[in-house]
């Protein structure tokens, strides 16, 4: 389990909770991050989020009475599979680059 | 002013119903409630909705339904009614494409969903048709159309399963290669 990989979803929603956020807050950070490429709809979030939580990767915040949206933020369980999701990805970058690198495509 | 319309939808055929749904909002006709084969439109500006329907693991009273609801209300979109275990979205046009799955994994999942209810259904219909119809030619007793109609809406539904098992069989060949 440990050297898989994590969906574009699920990197993208890790990454956007290294800052507590709400629901919505996730989905405009993602296409902004993502330059309006990555869209996640709403029901595909609401099944991540609550996988994530149950994997304690993120937890939800204790809801402030001022405002009814949920807040989410990562966990240091999370925090672990992001930087190893990241030597995943410079693993793959690498690989690609140096094979593919000389030739002008 | 509103307007009611009475449709009969299959279950299997739920993308068909989204898809009339979205024909009456780009004629004008947003979607503001739903009941049993009962549609109700309110009259908008053609095209200023996008309409979407999604079948819940609980009844729409449901806390964990109720919570779902609200989540997805929070991202712009409006809840226009629920019926059983359906629920029913609208959102502006102007603010964007507006779905409610967007990757293989949940659409795979409200797929199995929707295929598990059906298939209960058949299989129930199928074999309270089967027991009813042959009791009926053992006892050659009045014909009672029931048994027929049991054994009608279990075939029906068994090639609904049936197709919906290939359409979830595709999204998964296309999820071995692409996200």
């Amino acid at each position: 389990m440990s050297n898989m990989a994590l969906t574009e979803a699920v990197y993208y929603i890790l990454l956007s909770l290294m800052q507590p956020m709400h629901g919505y807050g996730i989905i405009q950070n993602v296409e902004a991050l993502s330059g309006g490429r990555v869209r996640l709809a709403a029901g595909t979030l609401y099944g991540a989020i609550n996988t994530l939580i149950d994997k304690g990767w993120i937890t939800a915040l204790p809801e402030e009475k001022a405002s009814r949206k949920k807040e989410y933020v990562i966990t240091d369980t999370g925090k672990e599979i992001l930087q190893r999701e990241l030597a995943r990805l410079e693993e793959l970058l690498h690989n690609g680059k140096q094979i593919l690198g000389g030739e002008c495509v | 002013m509103r307007k009611v319309i009475h449709k009969w939808f299959w279950v299997w055929d739920f993308d068909k119903e989204e898809k009339w749904l979205n024909e009456m909002a780009a004629k004008g006709l947003a979607l503001v409630g739903v009941g049993f084969c009962r549609y109700e439109f309110e009259e908008c500006v053609p095209g200023e909705y996008d309409i979407r329907l999604q079948l819940l693991e609980h009844n729409h009273c449901h806390a964990e339904s109720q919570n779902y609801i609200s989540f997805v209300e929070e991202t712009g979109a409006e809840h226009v009614g629920s019926w059983i275990r359906w629920v029913y979205f609208r959102k502006k046009t102007a603010e964007g494409e507006f779905q409610l799955l967007s990757d293989f994994d949940s659409r795979i999942k409200q797929l199995s969903l929707i295929i598990t209810m059906i298939a209960l259904i058949s299989l129930a219909n199928l074999m309270i048709g089967i027991s009813n119809v042959s009791l009926m030619i053992g006892n050659s007793s009045e014909v009672n159309g029931v048994g027929f109609l049991n054994l009608a809406i279990g075939v029906l539904g068994s090639l609904g399963t049936w197709r919906l098992l290939r359409k979830r069989k595709a999204l998964k060949k296309e999820q071995e290669i692409f996200e």
